[in-house]
């Protein structure tokens, strides 16, 4: 540090841990919400202390579904958001580094037209072509199945486009070298784009599995059989079903449970994920 | 855009793209194709009669005054929440730019609920504040404050705004904590030796150096305002009461999907589809710019 | 390479896999429902029962979420040609799904087609005139019914000293009192508003909602709840929150923990809530009927149901529709139904139902379970109180929600706040008529 300023370091750590206070009291909240019986949680005030019903919540939970979410067990819903997360993920991850070398490697016909193509689709959300979206899967016969869960989710301009800028800072002299070598287009791809590009290709993955671990809308439409129900589908059907009150101690058990995955992978990415982030915008 | 050295014409670029060029053709132009051919048609729910009826959706959304509303509700939403994440975020990241000792673990705590999933940070907001049962409802009680918000708008909107902040600090500060670290600790030395306080440094040299990374999250968080936040304001508020938290993406769904109006639905994608064009061009000339100085 | 090859080869196969239903010999009856809960359970196993009477068909229940994401669902799978066999869709659904003559399958033409027995005098009026033809033919299948009814706390009104629950909104709004004399925060609430205390006020005291025979006569039907008796009773309830009597605790069930935590003494809503009360309440809590307003009329007409029906969609085999027909039929045996209304809380469908329930001891044993059949049953309904039948019912609902959040929240009067409904409401109705004309 430039000078030695106690106090301003005394209240940089206060509000640090005011902070991470604020961030984290929900989570509290809902850990001690998971530790109480369905009773305890009608009667107010709700406690801010953990009770004894952890494990018989979890039990319940995992094991015999929460009844407003159709009664399937919420270790089913977990399995199906990963299968989803993960087939998101990586798919994106590889279309779009494919996508993304030819455009910045190689002269071809219709080449803007390809990227401007792909890139007007970052932002419009699937909510907002739901019905239309719907109709073509029906028409292809893709629902009640992972690749009709995950393949209309796969196409991303934002991953094209992050490893277009991380392609475009790689120096030419890479390819000038691989080509006295006599490496082709796909040896180059490999033995030097991938290995540049791994930090990226952690940071997107981090945030392509929380993408596809929190879909909702999506798979809720096109799903009817309960075996591909995703947990977070179920927690939203939780909170409302016709003429019963949510049952928040296993509700909130279930968030807890939903949280866990994309947390542990942000958790355990920390380090590449925030540089893959952060380098490639700036 | 494209390599100084590159390769030549050959078959492999198009086999390279084609993955991607068809997902994109099939999952998201012909659905947006059906989307703009809808809004031009008055149809019943189940697609039995058609009317073709031009620009009557759009003329309809125009006489709208509730999708005015829905207009200026979310462009108040969405600046707030953008403010709210970004100022909370630099306040935290300047602070710990101050500290040497545990800043792994300070991030660590503060980014995870970046992870959280909009219907689960909506479940658990809602939980908190549920006016009978809620543990900060019954706080606010106690001081003498009565918190409704299903029936009270200010406090709905209130709520909404919390929750979507509360998602998107973490992604700000990660941002924020690169760019102050990555100025020159020469630059504030030699403002150091001049006598300028942490305070006047941080507004002289740290801010206005920021500022690109500050525009840059203005957008994104903004265009999360606009549709991430869907899932958080379907759980919790559902857009009531009395319309005060239907922002532009649920209405559009709940119009569309709960309303059977298929024609006016599509009619408002096709405005949202318009606004994402602009703001992805507004984006991508600001990031083009700035790889290439 | 290898990675693209894998992708292309991935969207062909998506394409090739996806809904593949391996042919068995049983027909499969695809039956999507928004029973979740417990209520979820009692449909599984009402499908396995059927399924266990006979082997030619297998009935596959499928929970799509509430009522309007089932419905929504359903449509969505129709217009995709992925449609169910029968779909719940709860009672204001119905004019949509009525108006859509090229999809759904009447229940008397199926059962008619299928050559089923089907005696339709066997189930209870107030329950089918609601989804009835003008012709008397019946369109959808009652499932599960309810009615709106007066909860109130038993050890809050002996506390207070009430002797009797309110038969009239002046002695509802006495009882309030006492209870807040005797220390409570709040009187009462309701719950699902526009039901309560729009829609099932008018049947209650025989004012049309609409014109048209409530939109049974035709589609050129006009909102016309704005009048004096509502916005009265409204105006007063609304008057009536500054001093704690009334509290307003959200739209649908929400406001169901202010009456389980103890905090609200009474509370209207529908029957079928016997069983999260029971499973809630800490205190002894009994159901009667709704209060008259004695300045509107002198004695009540009967109420009008709210819960859902079946309906069948059509665009299956023909085959496929005589499973569908003995499944309604074996829905509607005395036993069936009877388990299902004294499980759930619903009302039965049928008089043999009510009468074995009856001969079961089951009303005797649980004081206050027949409210629900005695109000929908106390006159024979009038064209007021036979039911609604109005499009984009679904909007019009969640637009009272609205305007009457608006009461509450003292930003509008009740003649301003049902004048604003209705002429909103109005417009989506005549939007209904011009997309199904």
């Amino acid at each position: 540090m430039i000078e030695n300023r106690p106090l301003m370091t005394l209240i940089a750590h206060l509000s640090l841990v005011l902070g991470v206070g604020i961030v984290a009291f929900p989570i509290w909240i809902t850990f001690v919400a998971s530790t109480h019986d369905a009773l305890r949680m009608t009667q107010v005030p709700l406690p801010l202390w953990p009770g004894d019903q952890f494990f018989v919540n979890l039990h319940a939970a995992l094991f015999k579904g929460v009844h407003a979410a159709g009664g399937i067990p919420v270790g089913l819903m977990m399995l199906n958001s990963l299968i989803m997360a993960m087939m998101i993920a990586v798919g994106k991850i590889a279309i779009s580094l494919l996508s993304a070398f030819a455009i910045v490697y190689f002269r071809f016909p219709f080449r803007m037209g390809f990227f401007w193509m792909i890139f007007i689709t970052l932002m419009l959300p699937v909510e907002v072509r739901i019905m239309p979206t719907f109709a073509v899967v029906a028409n292809l016969n893709m629902l009640n199945s992972y690749w009709g869960m995950t393949v209309p989710l796969i196409a991303s301009a934002t991953a094209t486009f992050m490893f277009r800028q991380v392609f475009l800072t790689i120096p030419d002299e890479m390819l000038e070298a691989a080509r006295v070598d006599g490496a082709g287009p796909m040896r180059f791809f490999w033995d030097i784009l991938m290995p540049l590009s791994r930090t990226n290709i952690a940071a997107l993955f981090v945030i392509l599995f929380i993408y596809g671990w929190n879909q909702y809308l999506w798979p809720l439409l096109i799903t009817t059989d309960a075996g591909y129900y995703t947990v977070v589908m179920g927690i939203k059907q939780m909170l409302e079903s016709a003429e019963l009150s949510p049952e928040w101690h296993l509700i909130m058990m279930t968030s807890l449970l939903a949280m866990l995955p994309p947390i542990i992978v942000v958790l355990s990415m920390q380090k590449m994920f925030v540089k893959g982030l952060t380098e490639t915008e700036k | 855009m494209l390599k100084r050295v590159h390769f030549g014409p050959s078959l492999l670029p198009f086999l390279l793209v084609a993955p991607q060029i068809i997902i994109t053709l099939v999952f998201f132009m012909w659905p947006a194709g059906q989307a703009l051919y809808q809004s031009f048609l008055i149809e019943d729910a189940f697609g039995l009669s058609t009317e073709f009826v031009w620009f009557d959706n759009f003329k309809d959304l125009w006489n709208d005054s509730y999708y005015l509303g829905a207009f200026k509700r979310t462009a108040f939403f969405s600046f707030t929440v953008a403010a709210l994440a970004m100022s909370t975020a630099l306040l935290l990241a300047a602070m710990v730019d101050r500290i040497i000792k545990g800043v792994f673990t300070y991030r660590t705590l503060l980014i995870w609920p970046y992870a959280v999933a909009p219907v689960v940070a909506g479940a658990l907001w809602v939980f908190m504040f549920d006016p009978t049962l809620g543990i900060f409802a019954y706080a606010l009680h106690t001081v003498g404050y009565d918190w409704n918000h299903k029936l009270n708008g200010n406090q709905a909107m209130t709520l909404v705004i919390l929750a979507a902040t509360w998602k998107q600090v973490a992604y700000n500060f990660l941002f924020f904590v690169a760019a102050i670290q990555s100025i020159p600790k020469s630059l504030i030395e030699a403002a150091a030796i001049d006598g300028a306080g942490p305070v006047k440094r941080f507004f002289s040299i740290i801010f206005p150096l920021i500022t690109p990374t500050m525009f840059f999250l203005l957008v994104v968080n903004i265009v999360y305002a606009f549709f991430d936040t869907f899932g958080i304001i379907h759980a919790i508020t559902q857009g009531g009461p009395y319309k005060a938290t239907e922002i532009l993406v649920y209405k559009v769904w709940y119009d569309g999907a709960v309303g059977l109006d298929l024609g006016g639905s599509a009619a408002q994608s096709v405005i949202l589809m318009a606004i994402v064009i602009v703001m992805t061009v507004v984006q991508f000339r600001y990031i083009e710019r700035k790889v290439e100085y | 390479m290898k990675l693209s090859t894998y992708a292309l080869s991935a969207v062909a196969a998506a394409a090739l896999t996806g809904l593949s239903t391996t042919a068995t010999a049983q027909t499969e009856i695809q039956w999507w429902h928004a029973m979740g809960g417990a209520n979820g359970e009692r449909v599984d196993k009402i499908a396995a029962d059927f399924n266990a009477t006979q082997s030619d068909y297998k009935v596959v229940p499928a929970y799509k979420g509430n009522y309007t994401e089932t419905m929504t669902a359903a449509v969505a799978a129709f217009r995709a040609n992925e449609q169910p066999h029968i779909v719940q869709v709860f009672e204001v659904g119905t004019a949509t799904m009525m108006a859509a003559k090229g999809a759904v399958y009447p229940i008397t033409e199926l059962m008619a087609d299928a050559n089923k027995d089907f005696d339709q005098s066997v189930y209870l009026p107030a329950v089918v005139s609601y989804y009835q033809t003008s012709d008397g033919d019946l369109l959808s299948m009652p499932f599960n019914s309810s009615t709106p009814v007066l909860w109130y706390n038993k050890d809050a009104f002996e506390k207070a000293g009430i002797g009797a629950p309110p038969k009239t909104w002046d002695e509802l709004n006495a009882a309030a009192q006492k209870l807040l004399d005797s220390g409570m925060t709040c009187g009462y609430s309701f719950g699902w508003q526009s039901w309560v205390m729009i829609e099932n006020y008018g049947a209650w005291h025989n004012l049309p909602m609409g014109t048209e025979e409530n939109g049974f006569a035709g589609l050129d039907t006009e909102f016309t709840f704005n009048n004096e008796a509502v916005v009265n009773r409204l105006q007063s309830i609304a008057d009536s929150q500054a001093s704690g009597l009334f509290k307003y605790g959200g739209r649908r069930g929400d406001s169901l923990s202010l009456f389980t935590s103890g905090e609200c003494g009474m509370w209207m809503n529908s029957s079928a809530y016997y069983g999260s009360i029971k499973d809630q309440a800490k205190f002894t809590f009994g159901q009667t009927m709704l209060p008259l307003d004695t300045d509107v009329a002198d004695a009540a007409q009967n109420s009008i149901i709210g819960g859902a029906t079946l309906w069948v969609l059509r665009g299956h085999d023909q085959g496929d529709y005589a499973g569908v027909a003995d499944f309604m039929n074996y829905l509607s045996t005395p036993e069936v139904q009877a388990w299902w209304h004294q499980e759930t809380g619903y009302v039965p469908i049928t008089t043999a139902a009510s009468t074995l329930s009856a001969e079961q001891g089951f009303y005797d044993a649980n004081p206050g379970t027949d409210t629900a059949i005695k109000e929908l049953s106390l006159n024979a309904p009038t064209p007021n109180s036979r039911g609604l039948r109005f499009g984009n019912f679904v909007q019009v609902r969640d637009i009272i929600n609205e305007e009457m959040e608006a009461l509450w929240a003292g930003k509008a009067t009740a003649q301003q706040a049902m004048d604003t409904a209705v002429e909103r409401g109005n417009a989506l109705l005549r939007k209904f008529e011009s997309a199904n004309n």
